[in-house]
């Protein structure tokens, strides 16, 4: 899923500061599972403006949904009477959310409430980790499963580097040496002989290098 | 293993010769007097001068410029390249410049990480690692081709070395990734410091054990420490250092006059013991900010003359 965390009250209210309507936005997909941006914390987030704004002496009114996806027209559509009645829309989803939601109202100004922090899984309650960056060219069958690219904090791809102390990252002791765990990873499926093997350079033409990208689905184009 | 020679470095280690390799940080600046300094203290009690590359990520004087100037004096330069700040198209292009400016010895690092340094708001690169840097001077020194494969007008000639800590973990994996460095073209490795003996014993033991010693020079590292603070610092600060306590004691154990004489001793100590160790094939002297005390080391290891 895309991990987000909602920005700090501080920096919404200066985001949000020269208007006296807006709408708080929320995405029942990705950012509602790792609490950024569904509808408990689109409810949130209101009340904390709403108080306060009115401890300030600021008017300010706030209304609340939230849609499915704001990442696809057919359930922005659902958004579109809100929107109307507001002058500014605080978006909690993620970037891609928040351009979506731009296009679609081309003069409604669409104003973030999250930083979009990672793709990752849920490893525990609580705790979302990074494990792939989209780089449009998966290689992780020779890694047992585990994405140096994203993993490693220097990219290695040929073998941890000399700063792995067991089993834990020199730039983050809280984070596992990914080569730690390709290695044990690969261990446990009898892989070992992958180690030897020399990776070649990444071809990094299908990531982002290359400007964004796009995917076309000719046989579901309309 | 390359055979053409090019530097002395080279001579030494392929003449089957104890060789003895030395470091030089460049400057905060650019001042071309600071490096000119060092390499006056250096030169001619080794047979080559490490040039490192922003090393613990701090910004200073480019390697391939400090190489440069220990050219122009007659001092044979190793230059570090790290993969952290360059994409692929730098890293050739300034491997080819460097070599065209009399650089004919490369060390391939991955680099310290950005977060280390003193602008950890740097973006960092990493576009390749270190073995596809070691992989990328060889081909372009045997194949005389760049990456995209375009046939070079002049290619670099470059003598190839790499790194290895024995220190780190996971220890059993140390050794197949020396062995991947060498099928990659290392020529020669320079090794993290060597405190923990035993532990360095035990890899070399395994690295002989595959035939790797008989495929490359390594080149063990040492560094004299200078007091107790530096012992514990490097224990407990430096990632990869492996300093057993016995050390941090002995350092602790004489007065702090007489620190850096007790870490020469030790020094000359771990040397004599390096050379006794099959497949040891020099040592790589880091006196990190002491460059004055490597002639006094080199000699009284009994490795003077230099050839």
């Amino acid at each position: 899923m895309i991990v987000g965390e909602q920005k700090p009250i501080s920096e919404i209210k200066q985001i949000v500061a020269s208007y006296n309507k807006i709408l708080i936005l929320g995405c029942g997909t990705c950012v509602k599972t790792c609490f950024a941006g569904g509808d408990d914390e689109v409810a949130v987030l209101a009340s904390a403006l709403r108080l306060s704004c009115r401890t300030e002496g600021k008017e300010i009114e706030v209304e609340e949904q939230t849609v499915e996806r704001q990442c696809e027209d057919e359930f922005i559509q659902e958004s579109a009477r809100a929107v109307g009645r507001n002058e500014a829309v605080l978006s909690l989803a993620c970037g891609a959310g928040v351009q979506a939601m731009a296009r679609r109202f081309a003069s409604m100004p669409v104003l973030p409430g999250v930083n979009t922090t990672f793709m990752g899984v849920l490893e525990k309650p609580g705790l979302f980790t990074e494990e792939c960056s989209g780089c449009g060219d998966c290689t992780l069958a020779v890694f047992g499963g585990v994405c140096p690219f994203t993993r490693c904090a220097k990219k290695l791809i040929n073998g941890p580097c000399g700063g792995s102390q067991n089993g834990h990252c020199e730039v983050n002791s809280e984070t596992d040496c990914a080569w730690h765990l390709i290695i044990e990873r690969l261990k446990a499926l009898g892989q070992m002989d992958n180690l030897r093997i020399y990776q070649p350079p990444k071809n990094w033409a299908a990531s982002l290098s290359s400007g964004p990208r796009k995917l076309i689905r000719e046989d579901h184009v309309l | 293993m390359k055979t053409e020679s090019t530097g002395k470095l080279q001579q030494v280690l392929t003449s089957g010769g104890f060789a003895v390799t030395s470091e030089c940080g460049p400057p905060r600046g650019s001042d071309p007097e600071i490096i000119r300094k060092k390499g006056d203290l250096l030169k001619g009690c080794v047979d080559a001068v490490n040039v490192t590359d922003n090393q613990t990520a701090i910004v200073r004087m480019s390697s391939i410029a400090a190489c440069a100037h220990l050219v122009a004096m007659g001092i044979e330069p190793v230059m570090q390249m790290v993969t952290r700040d360059r994409n692929r198209i730098a890293l050739q292009s300034d491997i080819m410049g460097a070599y065209s400016l009399g650089i004919n010895n490369i060390l391939c690092l991955s680099g310290d990480h950005q977060t280390f340094g003193s602008q950890p708001d740097a973006l960092n690169v990493f576009d390749i690692d270190s073995m596809n840097l070691v992989r990328t001077v060889l081909t372009m020194r045997e194949q005389g081709q760049d990456m995209s494969g375009f046939a070079l007008k002049g290619a670099p000639q470059m003598f190839i070395g790499a790194a290895a800590n024995p220190f780190a973990d996971p220890f059993d994996y140390r050794v197949i990734r020396l062995a991947k460095k060498i099928d990659a073209g290392a020529d020669f490795i320079q090794t993290q410091c060597v405190y923990n003996m035993e532990r360095f014993k035990a890899w070399m033991n395994m690295a002989r054990e595959e035939g790797l010693t008989e495929k490359v020079h390594i080149l063990a590292g040492v560094t004299p420490m200078k007091s107790e603070g530096m012992a514990k610092y490097m224990a407990n600060r430096v990632a990869g250092m492996d300093v057993p306590e016995s050390l941090i004691k002995r350092m602790g154990s004489v007065s702090k006059q007489k620190a850096p004489e007790e870490g020469i001793k030790i020094c000359l100590e771990t040397i004599a013991e390096l050379r006794d160790i099959k497949g040891v094939h020099g040592i790589h002297l880091m006196a990190i900010e002491w460059e004055d005390v490597v002639a006094q080391i080199v000699s009284e290891a009994g490795l003077m003359p230099r050839p």
